[in-house]
C-alpha cells in the first residue's frame, strides 16, 4: 500500500475509534438513564423517587391479577424474582397483557411502595411459535416458564 | 499488480457498462423473491400463539431494519475506501446509498409503530431501540443535507465520508440495544450463533424476504449509482457517445 494511503487509512481508523470511545463512554454515563424502566427490585429496595411519574417494567406474577367485577380496576404483582411491585390500574390494557408476560408500567410510586399506573403497555417475548406448536410445548411443559429468565437489570 | 483490479473497480466507466447485464437478473430476482416470500409469508404461515395475525408486519419491519443497518455499513466503507484511495466512485455508491437507507430506516419505524399499537399497547416508546433508530433516520438525513451543503464536490463528498464514519458507531448499539438496556422492544429473534426463537415456518419466508431485499437493495444501489456516474461524467466522452447512441435510437 502506498505510504500516503497507509496514512490516510490510518486518520479513517482514527476518527471510528476516537467517535466510538466518545459515544462509548457517553452511553457508559448515561447507562441508568437509557434504560427505559425501574425493574421491581430496585423500586422495592428505595431507590426509586418517590411521587414522581416513572416507568416500572417487569414480569406479571402468575395468579395475582385481580379485576374487580364492575370496574375497569385492576391490581397484579410485578416481579424480577428478586422483589414484587404491587401496582394498581383504571383502564384499558392491552391486548397481550397476561400473567406470566412482561409488562411495563408507567405510573407513580406511593409512599407504601405500591405503583399506581396510568398506563400499561405488554413487553411481548422475541419468540414466535404456531398455535399447534403452542399446544404440544405446554403438554410437554416446556413453553410454562414464566418471563424466561427474568433479567430485569436486577 | 496485486491492485490492479481494485483500482479498475474505481472506473465510472468500467463499472457503469460492467453492471448493465446485471439488472435485469437482480431485477427478476428480487421481485420473485420478495412476492414468493410476501405470499408464503403473508397467506401460508402459521398465526403466532399471541399475537395471532398482526406478528405478520414482521415480513416488511425485520428485512427492512436489516438492509437500514447493513446499508449503513455500505455508505460509511464506500466513503472510507474514497478518502483513502481519493477514488471517484465510492464516493458516487456512498451519495447513492444515503437516500436509500433513510428510505429503508423510514419503513421500519412506520412498520414497528404499526405493529406496537396491537401488540405493546403504544405508537412510540423513547425505549433504546426506537430513539436509536431514529437517530440512524436523522443521520441518513444529515448525510442527504450535506451533500446539497457544498459548492464544491470534493469537499461535499470528504465531508459526508467523515459524517457517515463517526456515525457508524450508532450500528452496534442499535444491534445491541435491547441486551444492553431496559427495553420495550423485544430482543432479536434470528440469531446467528444459536437456535432462532421463530418456528422454521414462519422463519424461511422471513429468510427468503430478508434475501429478497438484499437483492432488491442492490438493484435500487446500482440504479441510483449509474444514475449518479450519468450526472457527474456528463463532460466525458464515453458518456456522451452514449447519449447520442440513444438519441440516434428514438
Amino acid at each position: 500500500m502506498h505510504p500516503l494511503r497507509k496514512q490516510r487509512l490510518m486518520i479513517v481508523i482514527f476518527i471510528v475509534v476516537f467517535s466510538s470511545v466518545a459515544v462509548g463512554l457517553m452511553a457508559y454515563a448515561l447507562r441508568e438513564n437509557i434504560n427505559l424502566f425501574y425493574p421491581p427490585s430496585k423500586i422495592a429496595a428505595g431507590d426509586v423517587p418517590h411521587n414522581t411519574r416513572i416507568r416500572a417494567g417487569g414480569c406479571v406474577k402468575p395468579g395475582s391479577v385481580q379485576r374487580a367485577s364492575d370496574s375497569l380496576e385492576i391490581r397484579f404483582l410485578i416481579t424480577d424474582g428478586t422483589a414484587d411491585v404491587k401496582v394498581n390500574f383504571n383502564g384499558i390494557l392491552p391486548d397481550l397483557f397476561a400473567e406470566g408476560e412482561a409488562a411495563v408500567i408507567n405510573g407513580i410510586v406511593t409512599e407504601s411502595g405500591e405503583i399506581n399506573a396510568s398506563e400499561v403497555l405488554a413487553k411481548h417475548d422475541e419468540n414466535y411459535v404456531p398455535p399447534e406448536v403452542a399446544e404440544t410445548m405446554k403438554d410437554k411443559g416446556e413453553h410454562q416458564k414464566t418471563c424466561e429468565g427474568l433479567k430485569y437489570g436486577a | 499488480m496485486a491492485w490492479q483490479w481494485f483500482h479498475r473497480l474505481g472506473s465510472p466507466r468500467w463499472f457503469y457498462e460492467k453492471t448493465t447485464p446485471w439488472l435485469p437478473w437482480l431485477a427478476t430476482l428480487s421481485i420473485a423473491l420478495i412476492v414468493t416470500a410476501a405470499v408464503w409469508g403473508l397467506a401460508f404461515a402459521p398465526a403466532d400463539f399471541k399475537q395471532g395475525n398482526s406478528y405478520r408486519i414482521i415480513y416488511i419491519h425485520v428485512p427492512a431494519a436489516f438492509l437500514a443497518l447493513a446499508g449503513y455499513y455500505i455508505m460509511a466503507i464506500s466513503g472510507a475506501v474514497g478518502l483513502i484511495w481519493k477514488m471517484k466512485l465510492p464516493f458516487m455508491v456512498m451519495k447513492s446509498a444515503a437516500p436509500i437507507g433513510a428510505l429503508l430506516t423510514f419503513v421500519s419505524l412506520v412498520t414497528g409503530s404499526i405493529w406496537g399499537k396491537p401488540t405493546w399497547g403504544t405508537w412510540w416508546e423513547w425505549d433504546a431501540r426506537i430513539t436509536s433508530m431514529l437517530i440512524l433516520f436523522f443521520l441518513y438525513l444529515g448525510m442527504i443535507a450535506l451533500q446539497q451543503a457544498f459548492q464544491h464536490r470534493d469537499t461535499a463528498d470528504k465531508a459526508s465520508a467523515v459524517l457517515a464514519l463517526v456515525g457508524m458507531v450508532n450500528i452496534p448499539i442499535i444491534y445491541k440495544s435491547v441486551d444492553w438496556w431496559n427495553t420495550l422492544h423485544q430482543p432479536a429473534t434470528i440469531k446467528f450463533t444459536s437456535k432462532s426463537s421463530i418456528d422454521p415456518s414462519m422463519l424461511y419466508p422471513l429468510l427468503m424476504m430478508v434475501i429478497g431485499f438484499y437483492c432488491f437493495y442492490a438493484l435500487v444501489l446500482l440504479l441510483n449509482t449509474r444514475v449518479e456516474i450519468l450526472r457527474r461524467e456528463n463532460r466525458t466522452q464515453w458518456v456522451n457517445d452514449l447519449v447520442s447512441a440513444i438519441n440516434k435510437r428514438a
